[in-house]
């Protein structure tokens, strides 16, 4: 099963409302996709807090229905 | 405590680095994977590594025991670092290598 990209915006836009999301379909096959996540709720977190952060706003989905997602995080300069 | 959650746990507390991937050292069988593992071979660093694709129970279970969703996962002295995409990030940063030489994981002495 495989998740369009507005999908994935919206889960995290609803979680993390004051972020900046940007999603790249990889390899145009629905599955592979890298994203940039920029929000204020990073700042003085960990990577590993960041990004659980965002797994959370896709409520279970990463790993299992979405495979692959490259995530990059960081709080706004 | 499930046999699996063991395992794991041995593992973790047993070996200084750890790393759960998809496939082994010598064939990664996912892309992410083997990420990780070229940039532990490019730093020169001993670690240990478990396929997860060997055992449901441990595929399973290390997303249990992190609290985290995806595969490949790197442990240092226990306490679990992050995937792939982190570990890239930290590794381009400098930031692994610190935090190797901040736990006296020895690295064999790559150009600065």
């Amino acid at each position: 099963m495989a998740m369009d990209a507005h999908q994935i915006e919206r889960l995290i836009r609803e979680a993390l409302p004051d972020a900046t999301v940007e999603i790249r379909d990889l390899a145009g096959d629905g599955d592979h996709y890298a994203a940039v996540v920029v929000s204020e709720s990073f700042r003085g977190k960990t990577r590993v807090a960041q990004h659980k952060l965002v797994y959370d706003a896709l409520k279970g989905r990463m790993g299992g229905e979405l495979h692959a997602l490259a995530l990059q995080t960081s709080a706004p300069q | 405590m499930t046999d699996a959650h063991q395992t794991i746990d041995n593992a973790v507390k047993s070996n200084d680095v750890m790393l759960f991937m998809k496939g082994t050292k010598q064939f990664p069988q996912c892309g992410f994977s083997g990420q990780v593992v070229q940039i532990l071979d490019y730093l020169g660093v001993d670690y240990t590594t478990m396929n997860v694709l060997e055992d449901d129970g441990i595929r399973n279970g290390i997303k249990a025991y992190s609290n985290w969703p995806t595969i490949p996962q790197l442990y240092v002295k226990g306490e679990f670092i992050g995937g792939c995409d982190i570990i890239r990030e930290m590794f381009q940063a400098g930031e692994l290598q610190s935090h190797m030489t901040a736990n006296g994981i020895s690295m064999r002495d790559t150009a600065a």
